[in-house]
C-alpha cells in the first residue's frame, strides 16, 4: 500500500513535470514565433530615407533638387528649414549676392548664425548657382511645336 | 559623397535637424506635426489648380500660369497664380472671423464680424487685374532675387465684396489719414508667432476708390483658400501684394504704413533709373504704385505650326494698372512694322481688356508674334527689358510667341 502511494506520487510528479515542460515549450515556441526585435532608433528612418532622402539622379539630390557637390548637406540642413529648396535653386547669385541674402535672412527672417558652415554654404551656392549672362532679351526657347488645326 | 554617412546623419539627428527647425523654433512645432518639407502634398488637388500650372515654390506656395492657360475672359481659379509670403492659415472658422479697423487715424477702433460686413454694407462686383510686382522677374540680367516668375503671375477674376470706403466711413477716419496697412492670419515661415509674413497697404486715396474692395467672393463663390478665404483686400491695378489675403485687420495710418515688406527693397524700385547690377541704398528706393502697361497673347499657344496660306487669329488681354489701354498692336517682323488689333473696352475700371486680330503671313518660315499695348498716357511696352532694378519688378517687355509657317 505504501509502495502504491509512492508510485502514484512519483507518477503524478512526473506528469506535472511533463505538463510544465509542455507549457514552457509552447510558451517558448509562441514567443519565438511572434518575436520581432524592437526597432532601433536608427533603423526605421534608414529604410525610408535611403529611397527618399538619399536618392541621387544625374548629379541632383532628388528630394531637394540640389546639385550634388561639396557643401550640399550643410546647405540642406541650414537653408531648407523655413522655406523650400526651390527658393534657393531657382535663384542665381554671385558670392556677394548669396552672402547679402543670408545676412538679410539673419536680420529679418530669424535665420540662425551659420558659424563655420557659412563659408562652405557660400562656396557651394556661388559655384553651383552662379548667374549666367543672358543679355537684355533672350531667344524664345523650349518651344513645344504642335500642328494648329 | 558617402551615401551611408549622409543617410545616417539624416536619420540619427531626426527630421527636425534635416529641416533645421529644431535649432530655433522646435519648441513651437505642434506635437505630431510633420514638417511641410517632408510632406508630399499634391498642390494641384489641394488648391484645385490645372496640372499645367507651374510650381515655383512649395514652402511657401507659389505657382504661376502659362500664357495659353489665361485665355478666359475672367480668370477661373484653376488658372490663377498663387503668390504666398508665409504659411496659409489653418482651421479657419468663418463664423468667428472678424475684421478690426484701427490705427492712428480712426476716431474709434471698431470690429465687425464677417456677417456684419456682408449685411451692413452694399455689395459690389468688379473684374480686377491682379499682377504680382515680380511678374517677369526671370528675365532680368543680372538676375534678381526671389521667385523666378515668367509671364503667368497675372489674373483678372471677378471679385465681390463691400467697399473699403464704406467701412472706413462707418468707422470714422480723421483728416490726417495718409495710408492704410493690412494685417492677416497667415503665419511666418520661421514659425515665429510675433512675425508677420507680409503687411502692406496703399495710400488713402487708393483705399477710398470705388473698386477697392473687402472681398468675400471670387467668381461668384467663396474665395478659394489660397487666394485669401474668407476675406481679402483687393486693390486692382497695383502690385497684388497690396491685396492682402486672409484679412483680419486694417490700420488707418497717419504716415506711410511700415509693415512687413513695405520697406527696404521690397516692392520698391530705384527712384531714379540705375545701370543694371547697381547697388542701391534703401533710401533711394521708391514704393511701386500702379502697375505698368502690359499684354499677353493667350491664343494660340506658342509653338503653332501653320499651313502656308492659312491665316491665324490671335487673341489675348491687355492691362495698364490705374490707366486704360488705348491701343494694341502686333508685329511679325521683330518690331520693324506694327499693326493694330481690335481692342475692347474694359468691363469696368481696372479690369483687363481683350484684343483680337487675324494675321496673314507672307511666306514660310519662323516667326515671332510680338504684342505691344499702349496706355491712355501714351506709354507703350518696351521690346527689351525695361529699367533694371535690384528685385526684378515691373518687367513689362512685350510678350512674344513663336509660330512656324510650313
Amino acid at each position: 500500500m505504501e509502495d502504491f502511494r509512492k508510485q502514484v506520487g512519483a507518477l503524478s510528479k512526473a506528469l506535472w513535470a511533463f505538463l510544465g515542460l509542455i507549457v514552457v515549450l509552447f510558451a517558448g515556441l509562441f514567443y519565438w514565433a511572434n518575436y520581432t526585435p524592437p526597432p532601433t532608433y536608427e533603423e526605421i528612418p534608414m529604410k525610408e530615407t535611403v529611397t527618399d532622402f538619399d536618392q541621387i539622379e544625374n548629379g541632383v539630390h532628388v528630394a531637394t533638387g540640389f546639385v550634388v557637390d561639396e557643401g550640399m548637406e550643410v546647405t540642406i540642413q541650414n537653408c531648407t528649414g523655413c522655406h523650400s529648396a526651390k527658393l534657393v535653386t531657382q535663384n542665381r547669385m554671385d558670392l556677394e549676392g548669396w552672402k547679402a541674402t543670408i545676412k538679410w535672412m539673419q536680420e529679418t527672417q530669424n535665420l540662425w548664425d551659420l558659424g563655420a558652415n557659412e563659408t562652405l554654404i557660400l562656396s557651394y551656392l556661388s559655384k553651383n548657382y552662379a548667374p549666367k549672362e543672358q543679355g537684355r532679351r533672350q531667344n524664345l526657347e523650349d518651344i513645344d511645336w504642335y500642328e494648329l488645326k | 559623397m558617402n551615401r551611408r554617412e549622409f543617410t545616417l546623419g539624416m536619420s540619427l539627428a531626426g527630421m527636425a535637424s534635416i529641416l533645421g527647425v529644431e535649432i530655433v523654433y522646435g519648441g513651437l512645432m505642434p506635437e505630431g506635426y510633420s514638417p511641410l518639407g517632408l510632406q508630399d502634398p499634391d498642390p494641384f488637388k489641394m488648391f484645385h489648380k490645372d496640372k499645367e500650372m507651374v510650381v515655383l515654390n512649395d514652402r511657401p506656395w507659389n505657382m504661376e500660369a502659362k500664357a495659353h492657360l489665361l485665355n478666359d475672359r475672367v480668370t477661373p481659379n484653376q488658372y490663377m497664380f498663387i503668390r504666398n509670403n508665409g504659411n496659409i492659415p489653418e482651421g479657419i472658422d468663418v463664423s468667428k472671423w472678424t475684421l478690426t479697423i484701427d490705427g492712428e487715424s480712426v476716431k474709434n477702433k471698431k470690429t465687425y464680424s464677417l456677417s456684419e460686413l456682408k449685411s451692413k454694407f452694399g455689395h459690389h462686383t468688379y473684374q480686377l487685374a491682379l499682377e504680382c510686382g515680380g511678374n517677369g522677374r526671370s528675365e532680368f540680367n543680372p538676375p534678381a532675387k526671389g521667385n523666378q516668375w515668367t509671364v503667368g503671375a497675372i489674373s483678372c477674376a471677378e471679385w465681390t465684396g463691400v467697399r473699403l470706403r464704406d467701412v472706413l466711413e462707418d468707422v470714422g477716419i480723421t483728416s490726417d489719414a495718409v495710408y492704410i496697412g493690412y494685417h492677416a492670419a497667415d503665419t511666418h515661415l520661421s514659425g515665429d508667432p510675433k512675425k508677420e509674413p507680409i503687411s502692406r497697404g496703399v495710400p488713402i486715396a487708393k483705399a477710398l476708390q470705388d473698386e477697392t474692395l473687402l472681398a468675400f467672393a471670387m467668381n461668384g463663390e467663396d474665395i478659394p483658400l489660397a487666394h485669401g478665404h474668407p476675406l481679402r483686400l483687393v486693390c486692382g491695378g497695383w502690385p497684388a501684394s497690396t491685396s492682402g489675403k486672409w484679412l483680419t485687420r486694417i490700420s488707418v495710418r497717419n504716415k506711410e504704413h511700415d509693415g512687413e515688406k513695405m520697406g527696404g527693397s521690397s516692392y520698391r524700385v530705384p527712384c531714379e533709373n540705375v545701370a543694371p547690377g547697381s547697388e542701391v541704398d534703401d533710401a533711394d528706393m521708391c514704393i511701386i504704385e500702379s502697375m505698368p502697361v502690359k499684354s499677353l497673347i493667350t491664343s494660340p499657344k506658342s509653338g503653332a505650326l501653320i499651313k502656308n496660306g492659312k491665316s491665324l487669329t490671335i487673341n489675348g488681354h491687355a492691362w495698364a494698372g490705374e490707366l486704360e489701354v488705348s491701343k494694341m498692336e502686333y508685329s511679325i517682323d521683330f518690331g520693324s512694322t506694327w499693326h493694330t488689333c481690335s481692342l475692347e473696352k474694359p468691363a469696368n475700371r481696372l479690369a483687363w481688356q481683350h484684343f483680337k486680330t487675324t494675321i496673314s503671313f507672307p511666306q514660310k518660315g519662323y516667326y515671332e508674334i510680338w504684342a505691344k499695348a499702349t496706355d491712355s498716357h501714351g506709354k507703350g511696352q518696351p521690346m527689351v527689358l525695361p529699367g533694371w532694378n535690384p528685385k526684378g519688378y515691373l518687367n513689362n517687355a512685350c510678350h512674344r510667341i513663336a509660330v512656324k509657317i510650313v
